[in-house]
């Protein structure tokens, strides 16, 4: 497996404030990664790392073969959209073209317009009269015009209506299909993953807690219902959450082996109760 | 040419849905033998939904031998399946009217009649058909 983004007991603080800590991290090249975990797991903090705007206070992080924020060649490696979706509110959408023209060595011009009309954005119009989905298309025109290896982007579509949403990520899966870019996007929507992403990482308290294919994690997870029982399952079978009533047992199980116990009900997950389930549990889960 | 469509709510796998699409519009002959499926860009911009999602179900349809790819054109039919003729609809719907009437009358309602289908749709062999 190539890695795109590979970190290693990364860490960083904030003041006594640890937003970061032992993150150690594989993202695989050429897929589409998603970032989950509740407010203040360190999803904004890692990705700020990698985009190398802000450096780590501890532990390693590459990128693409490189290291944040070591200069020009690795800034042109990496797109970056950050929360918000972020533009110059005074600047027009030809200005925004013009300024990433000048900033980007790998600028593709015939792109970036194509897209600005393909969007129907007036070229004249000032960036701070566009609409929360204009905006956010515009931010992603100039972070995949100047074709980086990786695009990182910081709750794209957190802002937006559901049609504005769901053309933001079609944009960007039609992007991905033509270049085969590397992502690694976060989102709290995680249907919206299930969709878009090849992968997925779940971050809590600044730690990676689960990450894997999305395909297999759903194929690797089952949910167990049946008379109660707390015997141990048979090897091979772990308990990712367990609850108890006086006369039933739900199990949420991990497994790469069929359930042939005849006393379990057996139903497969969505993502969300899967993504929920490890949120609310302590150890460390790496499937590859 | 057809459009996907993708329910979230779904059971089916997304990748799995598309096959599934495919091979219904195929029985139906909505899709026939020379016919274009949409491109991979073009299914992903509509349902925002991941390339390889849509490559592996394309991959899958040619492992079948239903379609073929064209490297730089496209992916396209190259065999069909049996259709399902609407002669043979009329007898089957009215044996299954008369089966969902006895089934009520025996006391089972919506839930028990959909329980009772779905197992014994699943654990019977496909070979009975003879």
């Amino acid at each position: 497996m190539t890695t795109v983004l590979s970190a290693q007991d990364l860490g960083r603080r904030y003041g006594r404030h640890r937003a970061l800590a032992g993150c150690t991290l594989d993202v695989p090249a050429g897929q589409v990664t998603g970032l989950v975990g509740p407010n203040g797991a360190g999803k904004t903090t890692l990705l700020t790392i990698a985009a190398g705007i802000l450096p780590p206070s501890e532990g390693r992080i590459e990128v693409c073969g490189g290291v944040p924020g070591s200069g020009p060649a690795q800034l042109a490696k990496v797109g970056f959209v950050a929360q918000d979706t972020p533009v110059y509110a005074g600047l027009t959408v030809a200005e925004h073209l013009r300024m990433g023209a000048r900033l980007n060595p790998g600028w593709d011009e015939a792109m970036a317009r194509k897209r600005i009309e393909h969007l129907g954005l007036d070229p004249a119009q000032r960036a701070g009269k566009l609409s929360g989905g204009q905006r956010a298309q515009l931010a992603l025109t100039i972070a995949i015009a100047k074709h980086p290896e990786l695009l990182l982007l910081d709750e794209p579509v957190a802002a937006l209506d559901p049609l504005a949403r769901r053309e933001f990520l079609g944009d960007l899966m039609q992007f991905v299909a033509e270049y085969g870019t590397s992502v690694v996007l976060s989102s709290h929507l995680i249907t919206d993953l299930e969709r878009v992403c090849d992968e997925l990482v779940v971050l809590v308290g600044g730690q990676v807690r689960l990450a894997g294919e999305v395909e297999r994690l759903l194929a690797t997870h089952h949910r167990l219902t049946g008379p109660r029982r707390e015997a141990p399952l048979p090897p091979g079978q772990h308990v990712v959450s367990a609850s108890h009533t006086e006369r039933q047992t739900t199990l949420l199980v991990r497994t790469e082996t069929p359930i042939i116990d005849p006393q379990w009900t057996v139903d497969s997950l969505g993502l969300e109760d899967l993504v929920l389930a490890y949120l609310s549990r302590p150890a460390l889960e790496v499937l590859r | 040419m057809i459009e996907f469509q993708l329910s979230s709510r779904s059971a089916v796998s997304p990748y799995q849905q598309l096959v599934q699409q495919v091979r219904h519009a195929l029985r139906l002959r909505v899709l026939r033998p020379g016919d274009q499926l949409p491109k991979v860009k073009d299914v992903v911009a509509r349902l925002a939904i991941n390339p390889n999602t849509v490559l592996k179900a394309y991959r899958e349809l040619e492992h079948d031998g239903l379609v073929a790819a064209r490297p730089g054109v496209g992916t396209f039919v190259v065999a069909t399946l049996p259709g399902v003729s609407l002669a043979a609809l009329g007898p089957l719907s009215h044996e299954l009217r008369q089966w969902l009437a006895k089934a009520r009358r025996a006391g089972l309602d919506e839930e028990g009649i959909e329980a009772l289908f779905m197992t014994t749709f699943r654990t019977a062999p496909e070979e009975d058909t003879a």
